[in-house]
C-alpha cells in the first residue's frame, strides 16, 4: 500500500491525541480499545465494471474515524470520494477490503444487515436536502424517528438546527438553507454514531451554506457525532478536525487542522 | 424518417414499453371487442338476409282453422302481396324408438311436387317427399342430429289421434326454424322438438283438410306496406277463424334472432365505452407524466428552434404508436373472438351456411374511433407541452404545493408518517385518484355485468320452474274439448292430480292500443301452474275479469280496475269488457289469465279445455309417457324437467364462454389502471423512495409508501366498482334485456360481488408486485447527488 492515512483526532472524551500522519501499524489503538473508533476501513477497493470498461473508483484506501471526529473529505471528480462516502454508509459494498463497525464488516453484509445498520447508525444529508414534499418539516423528521431504536424527539432535533418555528412548514414553504437544515435534524433525529454529508452547501449561497455548517457543528460537538462531509469548497475544509485529500481513487494527502476554524468565520 | 427527434421516440417508447402495453392492451380490450361484437352483429345479420333471400322467407303469416283454398286467389289480390303460399300447419306427438318420452313436432306441408314458393327447404342430406308416397317426410337438422337419424330411418307420430309409421327420405334446414323453439318452450330442444315436412295431399288427408289449409305466408312487394296487407288479410280469414296476421317482425324464430343482434348492439355500445374511457384516462395519464419529466428536454427543443407544433407532434406519434398497438392486438384478438362467437351463435340458430366476413369498415371505423379516444385523452398533456416557453421549460416545475388543513391534524393523530404520504400523494391529485379508482372499480363492474347473468337466469328458473310450475307434465290438447277429459286424464297410469286450462286467441283492446294475446283460463286458485307474482306471491284468479301480468298492462296502458275490450279470435269470436282486476310481475312473456269459469262463460260455451297440467308418481312416468304416445287427442307434452335441463345445458355452455371473455377483459382494465398508477406513483417518488431507503428503511416499507396509494385506491374501487357494477347492469337490463318475451331479474348474489371483487384484487395484486420489483433496481447512490 503507498498511501497509509493515519489516524488522528479526538478521542470520545474530547482530548486531542498527537499523532499526525502515521503508520498503520504505530497507531496501535485498534486492539485496545475498539470503541473509540466509529469506522475502520481496511484495504478498501471498488471497482466499477460495464461491459468491457473497468474503472477503479477506489485503490486500497485505509481510514481509521475515530469518534465524534469531523472529517472533511476534498479532492476533484471522480477522486473517489463520493465512492468512499457510500461505503462508509453502507449504501454500496467494495470490491475488496474491510470497512468495520465495531465487529460488523460493512463489506462482507447483506442487503437486510446493509439496511439495519443505516437505519440505526448512520445519519445522511443530501446536497438537494431530499425532503419528503408531502411531510411537513416536523414529520420529514418523524419519518425518521419512529423507525429508530433510540430517536430524540423531533421538536427537539429541529431546535438544535434552529428551526423549531418552522416546525409545520412543507418542504415547498422553506427556502434552501432551512430545507437543508431540517435534512439535517432529521439525520441526527436518530442519534446516529455516523453522519455523512455530500456536498450540503452545494445548493446554497455562501450565507445560508454557513448557517448549515454550524447546523452540522453544532450537532458535531454536542451530540459527538462522527461526521464526515465531502466538499468542493476548501474553505469549508478549516472546520474539520482532519481533512483528506482525494486523488485517482486515493487518499492522497492528510491534513489535520491544528485549530479548527469556527463554522461561523467561513465565507467563500 | 430517423430524425434525431424520431430516435428518441422510438427510444422513449421501449423505455416505457410496460406502461405503454398496458394501456395497449386497455385499448385493445375495446377494440376487440367492438370488433367481435360488430363482427358478429354483421355476420349474423348478413347471414340471415342471405339466408331469408336465397330461401324465399315470408314476410306475413297467418294461421286459420280451416279456410278453403280458392281464398288464395283473393289473397293473392292483396294490393303489395308478391306471393302467397298455403299451407298446412300442426302439431304432432312424435315417437323416436328408444326415446322415452313423447315428443314434440311442428308437421309442415309442403308441395309434393317442385319446391314451395316461400319458406324454401336448405335440403342438408336426402331429397324432397316423393308425389304419391304419403308416408315420407323431411325432418329438420337438428332433431335428426340430437337422435342419429338419416334418410331412411323412421319415425312415429300421431296424426290427427292416428299412429303413423314414417319414413325419413330428407334432412333441412328452413329460414323459418333459423331458432326452432316449441310451444311453451323457452328455448330450442332439438331433442324434443322436432319439424316435418310431408306432402301437402299426405298431410291433407291425415287431418281432413282436403281443398283447404290452415296456414298462410306472403312475400310482399318492395315498398309495400306491412300492416296494410295484414288488415285485408285478417278481414279476408276472419271469417275462416283467422286469429290475426303477423309480419316478419313477430314470427318467433326471426324475433329471436333479431332480439340477439339488437342485444349485441347495446352490449357493443355500452362495454367498449367503458374501456376506451379507460384507455384514454391512462392515455392521459402516462402523457402528462412524461412531460413532466421531459420539461427540460421539452425547453432545450424549443430553445434549439423546434416549433411548438413539432413538439407536440412528437407527443401525439406517441399516442398514436400506443393507440396503435393497442388497435392491432384488438384488431386481431376481436376477429378470432368474433369467429368463436359467431360460432358459438350458429350452434343455437340454425344456419346452412355461416358468414364470418366482417367487413373492412368495422375495423377502420373502430381504429378511427379508438385513435380519437386516445387523442382525446392526450389532449391536455400535448397542448400544455406545446404551449411551455422555453425559459419556463428548463427550470424546475414548482415542488407540489401541500398545506396543512383540518385533515392534517386528523392524518397526524392517527397515521405515521409513511401513511401520511401516501394519503397525501392521493388528496394533492384528487382527479387522477378519483379516476384511477374509476378505473379499477369498472373491471369489477363489467366482471359483476357478466356474472350477473348467471343470478339472473338461476332467479328466472327459479320463480319460473321451481316456484310458480308445480306440475311433472303438461299436456296439450289437438283441440278444445269438454272438460270431461279431465277424468280420463286422472286415469292415466301415475297421475296423481290434475289441473284444466284453457287458452283463448284474442284480441285485447285499451284506447288506441291492442295487443293480440291468448288469454289463459285456468281455475280460481290455481295449485299446479300459479299465477305468480315475482315477489313469490301467488296470486289468486277471481271470476269477473283479467289477471294481468305488469309487462301487458304496460304494453296496453292500463292499470288495476281499467276496462278492457276483448275481441276473441276463435269460434264465435265474441266481444266484451271486462275489468283488470290484478296485475302480476312476471321474468317470461305477457300472460293474462282468466277464471276459466268466466271465459267459458263470455265464449258462450259448455265448460272445455285446451289442456291439463299433471302431477305425477316419478316411478309411473314410464307407464304415463306410453299410455300418453297412445292418447290421440293430445297434440303435445311438455316436461318442466326437461325445459329446465335444456336451458341450463344451453345457457351454461354460452355462460361460460361469455363470462370468461368478460373476466380477460376486467382483467386487462384492472391490469392496466394498476400497473401504470404505480408506474407512475414510482415515477413521481422514486427519488423519496430512494431517499428513505438510505435512511435506512427497508424493501418492505419502501414499498409500502409507493403501493400503500395504489392498495388505498384499489380497496376503494371495490365498493364503488360493486356500485358501478349495479348500475351497468340495470342499465344494461332496461335497455337489452326489456323485451315482450322475457326480462331478466336485476338480481345480483353475494357472491358476484365477492367473485367480481376477488378477480378485481387478484389483477390489482398480481400487477403492483409487477413494479414493486422495481424498488430492488432503486439507485441510492444516484439520489445523493442529483436534483429531481
Amino acid at each position: 500500500m503507498a498511501t497509509l492515512p493515519g489516524v488522528s483526532g479526538r478521542g470520545p472524551a474530547g482530548e486531542a491525541t498527537a499523532s499526525g500522519v502515521t503508520s498503520m501499524a504505530s497507531t496501535g489503538t485498534s486492539s485496545e480499545d475498539p470503541r473509540k473508533f466509529a469506522l475502520r476501513v481496511r484495504g478498501v477497493t471498488k471497482v466499477y465494471r460495464t461491459d468491457s470498461l473497468e474503472v477503479l473508483a477506489l485503490r486500497g484506501v485505509d481510514l481509521d474515524m475515530l469518534v465524534s471526529e469531523l472529517i472533511v473529505l476534498v479532492g476533484p471528480s471522480g477522486s473517489g470520494k463520493s465512492t468512499l462516502l457510500n461505503i462508509l454508509g453502507g449504501l454500496d459494498q467494495p470490491t475488496a477490503g474491510q470497512v468495520l463497525f465495531g465487529d460488523l464488516d460493512l463489506a462482507s453484509c447483506g442487503e437486510a444487515a446493509l439496511t439495519r445498520y443505516r437505519r440505526d447508525h448512520v445519519g445522511f444529508v443530501f446536497q438537494f436536502y431530499n425532503l419528503i414534499p408531502s411531510l411537513t418539516a416536523e414529520e420529514n423528521v418523524a419519518l425518521v424517528t419512529e423507525i429508530s431504536r433510540d430517536p430524540m424527539d423531533p421538536g427537539e432535533a429541529l431546535s438544535l438546527v434552529g428551526l423549531e418555528e418552522r416546525r409545520n412548514h412543507f418542504p415547498a414553504q422553506l427556502s434552501g438553507g432551512e430545507q437543508q437544515r431540517v435534512a439535517i435534524a432529521r439525520a441526527i433525529a436518530k442519534r446516529p454514531a455516523i453522519l455523512l454529508c455530500d456536498e450540503p452547501t452545494g445548493a446554497l449561497d455562501s450565507r445560508t451554506g454557513v448557517r448549515v455548517l454550524e447546523a452540522i457543528e453544532r450537532v458535531n460537538k454536542v451530540l459527538g457525532t462522527t461526521t464526515a462531509l465531502i466538499t468542493h469548497n476548501a474553505g469549508i475544509a478549516d472546520m474539520a478536525d482532519r481533512v483528506l485529500s482525494f486523488a485517482d481513487g486515493r487518499i492522497a494527502e492528510v491534513r489535520e487542522n491544528t485549530r479548527k476554524r469556527p463554522a461561523k468565520e467561513i465565507a467563500w | 424518417m430517423t430524425t434525431a427527434l424520431n430516435r428518441k421516440l422510438t427510444r422513449d417508447i421501449w423505455h416505457m414499453r410496460g406502461q405503454i402495453l398496458a394501456v395497449a392492451i386497455v385499448i385493445a380490450s375495446g377494440v376487440a371487442m367492438l370488433v367481435m361484437s360488430l363482427g358478429t352483429m354483421q355476420s349474423l345479420d348478413e347471414t340471415a338476409r342471405a339466408y331469408y333471400e336465397r330461401y324465399g322467407f315470408a314476410q306475413v303469416f297467418a294461421t286459420v282453422k280451416r279456410a278453403p283454398e280458392r281464398l288464395a286467389r283473393k289473397i293473392g289480390k292483396i294490393p303489395g302481396v308478391q306471393a302467397v303460399e298455403t299451407r298446412i300447419f300442426e302439431f304432432a306427438i312424435l315417437d323416436i324408438a328408444g326415446f322415452e318420452e313423447p315428443l314434440l313436432g311442428s308437421i309442415v306441408s309442403i308441395p309434393e311436387q317442385g319446391e314451395p314458393l316461400l319458406n324454401r327447404l336448405a335440403l342438408r342430406a336426402g331429397r324432397l317427399v316423393a308425389p304419391g308416397r304419403p308416408d315420407e317426410v323431411v325432418i329438420s337438422e337438428p332433431f335428426a342430429l340430437a337422435h342419429s337419424l338419416t334418410p331412411g330411418d323412421r319415425v312415429g307420430a300421431i296424426l290427427n289421434g292416428h299412429w303413423r309409421n314414417l319414413e325419413i327420405v330428407g334432412i333441412a334446414l328452413s329460414p323459418e326454424f333459423v331458432y326452432a323453439i316449441g310451444p311453451g318452450a323457452l328455448m330450442p330442444d332439438d331433442k324434443r322438438f322436432g319439424i316435418l315436412w310431408m306432402g301437402r295431399e299426405a298431410l291433407a288427408a291425415a287431418f281432413d283438410l282436403d281443398g283447404a289449409f290452415n296456414d298462410v305466408s306472403l312475400s310482399l312487394m318492395r315498398g309495400a306496406q306491412p300492416q296494410e296487407v295484414i288488415d285485408r288479410l285478417d278481414q279476408i280469414l276472419a271469417r275462416h277463424g283467422g286469429i290475426g296476421a303477423i309480419e316478419r317482425a313477430d314470427q318467433i324464430s326471426n324475433w329471436f334472432l333479431m332480439n340477439e343482434i339488437e342485444q349485441m348492439r347495446t352490449m357493443s355500445a355500452i362495454l367498449p365505452t367503458i374501456f376506451l374511457a379507460v384507455a384514454a384516462f391512462l392515455t392521459n395519464m402516462i402523457l402528462a407524466r412524461l412531460i413532466a419529466t421531459e420539461r427540460e428536454e421539452i425547453g432545450l427543443l424549443k430553445a434549439f428552434g423546434y416549433s411548438n407544433w413539432a413538439v407536440a407532434w412528437h407527443y401525439i406519434k406517441l399516442v398514436f404508436a400506443m393507440a396503435g398497438i393497442g388497435i392491432l392486438l384488438g384488431w386481431g384478438v376481436g376477429y378470432w373472438l368474433g369467429l368463436i362467437n359467431t360460432r358459438l351463435y350458429a350452434e343455437n340458430f340454425d344456419f346452412p351456411f355461416l358468414y364470418y366476413r366482417p367487413s373492412p369498415a368495422v375495423f377502420i371505423v373502430v381504429a378511427l374511433i379508438s385513435l380519437a379516444v386516445a387523442m382525446l385523452g392526450a389532449l391536455g398533456s400535448v397542448r400544455h407541452a406545446a404551449a411551455l416557453p422555453p425559459a419556463v421549460a428548463m427550470r424546475p416545475p414548482a415542488p407540489p404545493a401541500y398545506s396543512r388543513t383540518w385533515f392534517s391534524l386528523i392524518l397526524a393523530r392517527w397515521f405515521d408518517q409513511p401513511t401520511r404520504i401516501v394519503i397525501r400523494q392521493i388528496l394533492r391529485w384528487p382527479v387522477r385518484s378519483f379516476l384511477t379508482t374509476a378505473g379499477i372499480a369498472m373491471s369489477v363492474a363489467v366482471m359483476i355485468t357478466a356474472l350477473q347473468w348467471v343470478d339472473a337466469i338461476n332467479r328466472m328458473i327459479d320463480v319460473n320452474f321451481q316456484q310458480a310450475q308445480r306440475q311433472d307434465v303438461s299436456v296439450g290438447l289437438v283441440e278444445s274439448r269438454s272438460s270431461e277429459i279431465l277424468r280420463e286424464f286422472a286415469r292415466l297410469p301415475g297421475v296423481l292430480t290434475v289441473e284444466p286450462f284453457r287458452a283463448v286467441a284474442a284480441r285485447l283492446r285499451a284506447g288506441s292500443r291492442h295487443k293480440r294475446i291468448a288469454i289463459e283460463g285456468v281455475p280460481n286458485t290455481p295449485r299446479l301452474n300459479l299465477v305468480y307474482d315475482t315477489s313469490e306471491r301467488p296470486v289468486s284468479v277471481s271470476p269477473g275479469g283479467l289477471v294481468m301480468s305488469t309487462k301487458l298492462a304496460e304494453v296496453l296502458g292500463v292499470g288495476r280496475g281499467d276496462m278492457i275490450t276483448v275481441e276473441v279470435l276463435e269460434d264465435r269470436r265474441p266481444v266484451f269488457e271486462v275489468p283488470v282486476m290484478d296485475l302480476f310481475e312476471t321474468y317470461i312473456g305477457t300472460p293474462v289469465y282468466m277464471e276459466i269459469g268466466t271465459l267459458n262463460r263470455v265464449m258462450r260455451e259448455r265448460p272445455a279445455i285446451d289442456g291439463a297440467h299433471l302431477l305425477v308418481d316419478p316411478t309411473a312416468m314410464p307407464a304415463l309417457f306410453r299410455a300418453l304416445k297412445k292418447t290421440p287427442k293430445v297434440s303435445g307434452v311438455l316436461l318442466r324437467r326437461a325445459v329446465i335441463d335444456t336451458f341450463e345445458e344451453t345457457m351454461g355452455k354460452l355462460l361460460l364462454v361469455f363470462v370468461s371473455f368478460f373476466a380477460g377483459f376486467a382483467a386487462t382494465l384492472a391490469v392496466g389502471t394498476t400497473y401504470n398508477s404505480a408506474r407512475i406513483a414510482l415515477s413521481e417518488r422514486g427519488r423519496d423512495l430512494a431517499t428513505l431507503r438510505v435512511l435506512g428503511f427497508s424493501r418492505a416499507e419502501v414499498s409500502y409508501i409507493l403501493l400503500g396509494e395504489v392498495a388505498i385506491l384499489t380497496l376503494l374501487a371495490m365498493p364503488l366498482g360493486c356500485l358501478a357494477g349495479y348500475g351497468l347492469v340495470a342499465w344494461v337490463i332496461t335497455n337489452a334485456f326489456d323485451t315482450e318475451l322475457f326480462r331478466l331479474p336485476l338480481i345480483i348474489e353475494d357472491s358476484t360481488y365477492g367473485y367480481a371483487v376477488l378477480l378485481g384484487l387478484a389483477a390489482s395484486i398480481v400487477t403492483a408486485a409487477l413494479v414493486r420489483m422495481r424498488i430492488d433496481r432503486l439507485d441510492l447512490i444516484a439520489v445523493l447527488k442529483t436534483r429531481e
